[in-house]
């Protein structure tokens, strides 16, 4: 966890007496709409279709069980007794109302939580690995890198009207959980040919309706160099993105314009004037800001405890559970958990008040009162004893979190669509919801494996249907939903986007389509450990499109 | 994004006028007395474009009670009820077409 300091607490509790009073203002009519919206999108509140929405930041997706504890109460107390967690390490509230927001970010900044910069032409919430710090594959906590560079990009005036939202990522892995190369700005510490560690550095990645994997532009970037190398980038942006035609506002565009190379260039003409200025990475603030991240005093055990591989053997449920919803871990005898916030017919990244106020309780029992947030939307405890998965997996089955698909064909990541979203033309949960019950075969969704499907609502592409195993995108047509079916993107180090197979089929069908690709899959495989995504490496989508179109 | 002020209005059918509400951001339609309703059976529906530019921008005057009002299609059936043009009106009306989590067997 990291722990906040005194000038934290202040801003974010200053944040709140500031959108107090311009609540106040706007309800009085002393501010009209045109006024306040900016106001408001400061703070990540927007206005959908039934209701304002909340939309609640989870720096580098680290939650404490306090904060998971307040996140269930304003749930309870200012919506309706649940949140959805996101694509980007956020929460979202869909039903909150103007009147009860300034209390409900009151509650929030109690344990250190606000919405600032979650909306906005402004760096976004920092994301990271939501393993970072237990991930046996990572160099170093990637999450001292997101807070050193959260703090500095924080109310940063010069980067507080960009031309459109900037999203920065930073991984530490060999296998990104970051979808870095989906970022408008991805950082991956690694480390060189003579044994240093620093960033590789990507720029220019974005889905959406022109959607771009970044390019790296920067193969070794020494630490001490990050905050002025990523200002460089920031004010080569502000200077050169294009303001006038906000599709064609976000950096990938400007990067793909310029060219990778020539973007390099200005950044690095930038870079020159100010590298060995304020911004070099000093390493006191570097120990001041990592000395504020703690860390859990890990008991010495060992890997495989009887207790566990007695309770596999007895448990067909809780050995399916363990197959695809732990992982290892750092530290011998301790696992990651993932929860998964996909049930079958249930919505992605739901989780009700209940079941956050459960899941703080165990992560006080289980996991040093941690919690972690990941971009596939689901939870994870990230310090379990290896000893107490049996108890833990008892415990969070009882509270509709230990359905054992994660990484399968029904963990989906879904936008919140047109139920909920202005933007959005077409559903997306439902038709999550009809795959996850085409599915709920346990023994069909193992045979399958790996398979990851992503699905949007519009071409926003808040679901990351472009790197998608299987992507599906929903397009409005004459008032009719129809769905577009990309088969082959990934979001992960080896990242590519989808291709697409054909026309759009409309709403009814796609579950049926859906199978119809399994099916195609399981019989064109080489091999039963051939992945869904390797067989359509190797194939390309041509026989998949066949057997999808043959009858419609 | 081009102002409602500014956009010529064009209808093809019987229309009403909708916005969110400020306080709690719940859908509401203009009703012919200058107010606004959450019952779209109580909106001004007309097949009029004159007069329902002029419901719109009495409604975009009226900024203090609702946000970003703009003309909805509706249709009638034959005993005269009054129904969402299309699914995203059909789903402001009525709420989402998936059940809540907190209904969802937990």
């Amino acid at each position: 966890m990291y722990l906040y300091d005194d000038l934290d607490r202040t801003l974010v509790t200053e944040r709140v007496a500031e959108f107090r009073d311009q609540v106040a203002r706007r309800l009085s009519g002393e501010l009209t709409e045109d006024e306040f919206k900016p106001l408001r999108l400061m703070n990540g509140v927007y206005l959908q279709l039934h209701a304002y929405m909340l939309r609640t930041s989870i720096p580098y997706g680290t939650l404490s069980s306090a904060q998971l504890r307040m996140l269930a109460h304003v749930a309870r107390r200012h919506d309706r007794r649940y949140g959805h967690f996101t694509t980007r390490q956020n929460i979202q509230y869909h039903w909150i109302k103007l009147e009860e927001l300034p209390d409900a970010m009151a509650d929030l900044a109690s344990v250190g939580m606000h919405g600032m910069q979650t909306s906005g032409n402004c760096v976004r919430n920092l994301t990271t690995d939501q393993w970072a710090g237990v991930a046996p594959d990572e160099i170093e906590d990637p999450r001292i890198w997101a807070e050193i560079v959260r703090q500095h990009v924080t109310l940063h005036p010069e980067f507080s009207f960009l031309p459109r939202k900037f999203k920065i990522a930073v991984g530490a892995s060999s296998h990104d959980r970051a979808a870095l190369r989906i970022h408008d700005l991805g950082l991956r510490l690694h480390r060189n040919g003579a044994g240093q560690t620093g960033f590789e550095v990507m720029v220019g990645g974005g889905l959406g309706r022109t959607p771009y994997l970044a390019k790296t532009i920067k193969p070794f970037l020494h630490k001490r160099d990050v905050l002025s190398y990523v200002e460089a980038i920031l004010r080569t942006y502000n200077a050169f993105g294009r303001r006038d035609n906000i599709y064609k506002a976000r950096i990938k565009i400007l990067v793909h314009e310029l060219g990778a190379e020539a973007f390099a260039k200005e950044v690095e003409t930038e870079w020159q004037s100010i590298k060995d200025g304020a911004l070099a990475l000093d390493p006191a603030v570097f120990a001041e800001i990592s000395g504020r991240f703690r860390y859990p005093a890990y008991a010495r055990l060992n890997d495989n405890p009887k207790e566990l591989t007695q309770a596999r053997r007895a448990e067909a449920r809780f050995d399916a559970w363990m197959g695809n919803s732990v992982a290892n871990h750092q530290v011998p005898g301790y696992s990651i958990v993932t929860l998964s916030l996909k049930p079958e017919g249930g919505t992605p990244g739901d989780a009700t008040a209940e079941q956050m106020d459960a899941i703080a309780d165990l992560a006080d029992r289980y996991s040093f009162g941690e919690i972690r947030d990941g971009h596939e939307q689901n939870l994870c405890l990230p310090h379990v004893a290896q000893r107490d998965l049996p108890e833990l997996w008892r415990a969070l089955d009882a509270i509709g979190v230990a359905t054992p698909n994660v990484g399968l064909v029904s963990d989906i990541i879904s936008c919140p669509n047109l139920d909920y979203c202005s933007l959005a033309n077409t559903r997306s949960i439902p038709i999550a919801q009809e795959i996850t019950r085409r599915f709920h075969d346990r023994d069909l969704a193992r045979e399958l494996g790996r398979l990851h499907i992503n699905i949007s609502g519009c071409i926003n592409a808040c679901g990351h249907h472009h790197v998608g195993h299987i992507g599906i995108l929903g397009v409005e047509k004459n008032g009719e939903e129809f769905y577009q079916i990309t088969l082959g993107g990934k979001a992960d180090e080896d990242a590519k986007l989808g291709t697409l197979i054909g026309p759009a089929v409309p709403y009814a069908q796609v579950a049926d389509v859906v199978e119809d690709i399994a099916a195609a899959y399981v019989e064109l495989r080489e091999r039963p450990d051939e992945l869904f995504i390797d067989t359509v490496k190797r194939t390309g989508v041509e026989p998949f499109k066949e057997r999808v179109y043959a009858t419609r | 994004m081009t102002s409602p002020l500014e956009q010529k209005i064009k209808i093809t059918g019987p229309v009403v006028v909708t916005a969110n509400r400020v306080g709690d951001g719940a859908v509401v339609y203009r009703r012919a007395d200058g107010g606004w309703t959450t019952d779209l059976h109580d909106a001004v529906v007309t097949a009029n474009a004159t007069i329902a530019r002029e419901l719109v921008f009495a409604a975009l005057a009226d900024g203090l009670r609702a946000v970003d009002p703009y003309i909805a299609p509706v249709t009638l059936t034959r005993d005269g009820e009054v129904r969402p043009g299309n699914l995203r009106e059909l789903i402001r009306r009525h709420g989402p077409t998936i059940d809540l989590p907190v209904t969802f067997g937990i």
